[in-house]
């Protein structure tokens, strides 16, 4: 059955659309797999996933909000596994509850700094001229930003937390994408399958978002991935600061924090939250360095 | 013409191993060379180029060389090491590539390149590189030889710098030149002055010369004798001129496939490969 | 079908204007195939582009089938011309089928019957029905360039203008697609335009042929005058000489 399916998958003769666009993504699946660093990097990630998915039933039966003064900065034991905090709460399940906030993070500024990046950088590239002088001049308004600066003014004005951390994230991301799209579309632009497309007679839109922001896509996509330990750690920076989550909430940059002024004595208050930082960044780069091997086009 | 043989090559294969088996992209390759213009014509993905690179040494070393017989006056080519092949190649043969673009230094001087080249291989002194170099420049009728020799690369004309390949290729005076698609990147023009600095060339010197390329018009009027390259193998050997007779239906059909200035056709002919060709 | 008076096209590089096609007249009438042979950087791809509209160009006339070629075009002039690129490996999309290849043109112009409209036009270029959802990587390049002639033919354009289309192919490759380009011609009763480096390619495809040398057009002669030698520019005569081979002087 998976040998007939492998089969089916990898054919040179797709007899339908979806069974083209399925071996394509899976011949992705396949190289990214075999490549060993993208792999760690996928696993990473993917339970980070799973972390935040199943958190509740991951936690055993510990709430990452109930305070147990009485229980206050034990040490990891079989109940606790990675202790109790300075308020008695379950490290374990903080930090597995963390997961969502870091998630949630993510995929917003994804959702945010993608297609504003792609839109602003096809466009100045393909269209060129007075466009795209003013369109790259104010991404380099945008790139002058400093980043946390811009979080501390924004949290000072509209008040921290996270949806305000990651408005100032994405305001100051979105132009580096941009320029990648632009330079990627200048290459483009007036190669023959583009000039065919015009020749055909569809108009400017049709050809930016049907024929060139998909080839933009991958070196985005790599890039964002790259760009996301960068993120997660300003992120938690943030939250250290006191501007990203607010408690109670479970963030791991503000966890390292209420763990600082007991580092030395209780040392997992501020290291199992850093751990988890530490390694879903590296986790992140790993497989936006393997997405990177794969999607090259030169293979 | 002499009957004594240059090269010597019998039962050459090359192979290089794939993700999906081993490519075998020449087999079974045998043939002689003197002091003459052999042309070797295929097309894509026939061996041709892997063959003139095996001879030379400069297969990538996940390539497997293996033959019978494969020597150059009279010297094994098959236990050459290394060093043993960078001795052989520029001072005893040479190469000259399509692009010369991507064969030249572009941050080097054409007069420095070749005069490296000159000392190098000749042991000549910097004053007596130069003057080699002026006067080979002249061989390939650069008009203003000292003014070429003081250019950049991206600073010649796509004739000139194939002229400058030639020189630099020349200067050791090898005793056999291997030319690769030399002219395939020239206008028809400039292609034949091209050619014929290098008729000129190896018949003063009394050089051989191995002509690699896909273009059939072109081979059959400048070569002596052409081999014909299909998947790997040596189909047909022929003399040039009689190249429109060739017996081999690969060949046949080849010339017909291609269309001509002087037969007028409806339609041309096209190639039905047979397996057989591959036995 | 096509006229063309006093076309020039200049370009600005690097703050100076090169003239790339100068004082370019011609007519092609309905159902010819005209050739445009040349040197590179003779402009005979230039005019071709000027042509299709891909190049801004100065003209006195410049009219496809009988109404005048603007600068802008409208979906409609589009309809009535198409355009088959050089390099086949560079004028598909990489990351599309065939079939979404195929079936762009259709969409753009509102077409109806797309899927009927792809296969049959997959089986008029010589491609077989699993061709349909490939990947240009996937195809050889005479396969490819089927694909960019069936893709310049769906919509029926009368005009189809052809840039060497066979000179990055092999020799038997080429046969099969100027074959292929002489079955579609008369089939489609398509009026085309012809660039060429190569004077046996056009001369084998065309009715007239125009020679071109450092932006200018230097003579229009028939097929039948190139192949007999009788022109009248020494530059043609140039040109037909070194495409006939080598020719040793002999020592």
């Amino acid at each position: 059955m998976t040998d007939t399916l492998g089969h089916w998958l990898m054919s040179e003769a797709p007899a339908s659309r979806r069974q083209a666009v399925l071996g394509n993504l899976y011949r992705a699946i396949r190289s990214i797999v075999a490549n060993p660093t993208a792999l760690v990097g996928l696993v990473i990630v993917t339970l980070l996933v799973l972390m935040g998915a199943l958190a509740p039933w991951l936690s055993m039966g510990n709430s990452p909000l109930e305070q147990d003064l009485a229980g206050r900065l034990a040490a990891p034991s079989a109940h606790h596994w990675f202790g109790t905090d300075e308020l008695g709460r379950d490290i374990l399940s903080r930090t597995l509850h963390g997961a969502r906030a870091t998630l949630a993070i993510v995929a917003l500024v994804s959702v945010i700094v993608v297609p504003i990046g792609l839109a602003v950088g096809t466009i100045a590239g393909y269209l060129g001229g007075w466009v795209d002088a003013v369109l790259m001049r104010i991404t380099d308004i945008f790139l002058a930003f400093p980043r946390l600066i811009l979080a501390l003014a924004f949290a000072a004005a509209l008040g921290p937390g996270i949806e305000n951390a990651v408005i100032a994230i994405a305001l100051t991301s979105w132009p580096a994408y941009a320029r990648i799209a632009r330079s990627e579309t200048m290459t483009i632009a007036h190669s023959d399958f583009i000039q065919a497309v015009v020749l055909q007679g569809a108009s400017t839109w049709r050809i930016l978002f049907r024929h060139i922001v998909p080839l933009c896509l991958s070196s985005v996509i790599v890039r964002l991935t790259l760009d996301m330990a960068g993120i997660i750690l300003t992120a938690a920076g943030l939250g250290f600061l006191g501007l990203g989550a607010q408690p109670p909430t479970p963030e791991w940059g503000a966890m390292v924090s209420s763990g600082r002024d007991v580092i030395l004595d209780q040392w997992w208050v501020a290291t199992i939250p850093g751990l988890a930082i530490f390694i879903v960044s590296l986790g992140f780069n790993l497989l936006g360095d393997g997405l990177r091997d794969v999607f090259d086009p030169k293979s | 013409m002499t009957n004594e043989s240059l090269l010597i090559v019998e039962g050459l294969d090359v192979n290089f191993p794939g993700r999906t088996g081993v490519t075998r992209a020449v087999r079974n390759a045998s043939f002689k060379l003197g002091r003459e213009r052999l042309g070797i014509v295929g097309e894509s993905g026939s061996g041709k180029t892997t063959m003139g690179r095996a001879l030379l040494g400069l297969l990538p070393h996940t390539a497997t060389v293996t033959a019978r017989t494969m020597s150059y006056e009279g010297r094994n080519l098959l236990n050459c090491t290394e060093r043993d092949w960078q001795q052989l190649r520029g001072r005893r043969m040479s190469m000259v590539m399509q692009d010369p673009k991507y064969s030249l230094n572009p941050v080097k001087t054409v007069g420095r390149q070749i005069g490296e080249t000159c000392m190098l291989h000749l042991g000549t002194s910097r004053k007596q590189a130069r003057q080699r170099t002026l006067s080979m420049l002249e061989a390939v009728q650069i008009r203003d030889p000292e003014l070429v020799h003081g250019l950049y690369p991206h600073q010649l004309s796509g004739g000139m710098g194939q002229r400058v390949m030639i020189a630099m290729m020349l200067i050791a005076e090898p005793d056999l030149l291997i030319a690769d698609e030399p002219t395939s990147a020239l206008d028809v023009t400039v292609q034949n002055e091209v050619l014929r600095i290098l008729d000129d060339l190896v018949r003063d010197r009394g050089m051989g010369l191995i002509m690699i390329s896909h273009n059939l018009t072109m081979v059959s009027s400048f070569c002596d004798r052409v081999l014909i390259m299909y998947g790997g193998r040596i189909v047909e050997e022929c003399a040039a001129r009689d190249l429109t007779n060739a017996q081999h239906p690969y060949t046949r059909a080849l010339v017909a496939a291609t269309p001509s200035l002087d037969v007028r056709r409806a339609e041309l002919a096209t190639v039905t490969r047979d397996p057989e060709w591959l036995k | 079908m096509i006229t063309v008076k006093d076309l020039s096209v200049t370009f600005h590089v690097g703050g100076r204007d090169v003239r790339a096609a100068e004082a370019i007249s011609f007519e092609v009438a309905a159902g010819e195939t005209f050739g445009i042979v040349g040197e590179s950087g003779s402009g005979k791809s230039t005019v071709l582009r000027a042509i299709a509209g891909l190049v801004p160009s100065r003209s006195s006339i410049l009219e496809v089938d009988g109404r005048p070629a603007a600068q802008r075009r409208s979906r409609a002039d589009r309809r009535k011309l198409q355009f088959v690129f050089q390099d086949p490996y560079a004028s598909l999309h990489p990351r599309q089928t065939v079939d979404d290849i195929l079936r762009e043109p259709l969409e753009i112009h509102r077409v109806g019957g797309i899927n009927d409209k792809v296969i049959a036009a997959i089986a008029d270029v010589g491609l077989l029905p699993m061709h349909r959802f490939r990947y240009p990587h996937q195809l050889s390049g005479g396969q490819r360039q089927r694909v960019a002639i069936a893709r310049a033919l769906i919509l029926k354009p009368p005009i189809l203008l052809l840039d060497e289309p066979t000179s990055a192919l092999d020799v038997s490759v080429q046969a099969e697609i100027l074959n292929l380009l002489a079955r579609l011609r008369q089939s489609y009763s398509l009026t085309s335009i012809l660039v060429s480096h190569d004077l046996a390619v056009v001369a084998h495809l065309c009715d007239r042929i125009a020679i071109m040398q450092l932006g200018r057009i230097v003579e229009v002669i028939g097929a039948d005058d190139l192949r007999s030698g009788a022109v009248a520019a020494g530059y043609t005569r140039k040109l037909i000489a070194a495409s006939r081979g080598f020719a040793r002087i002999p020592a």
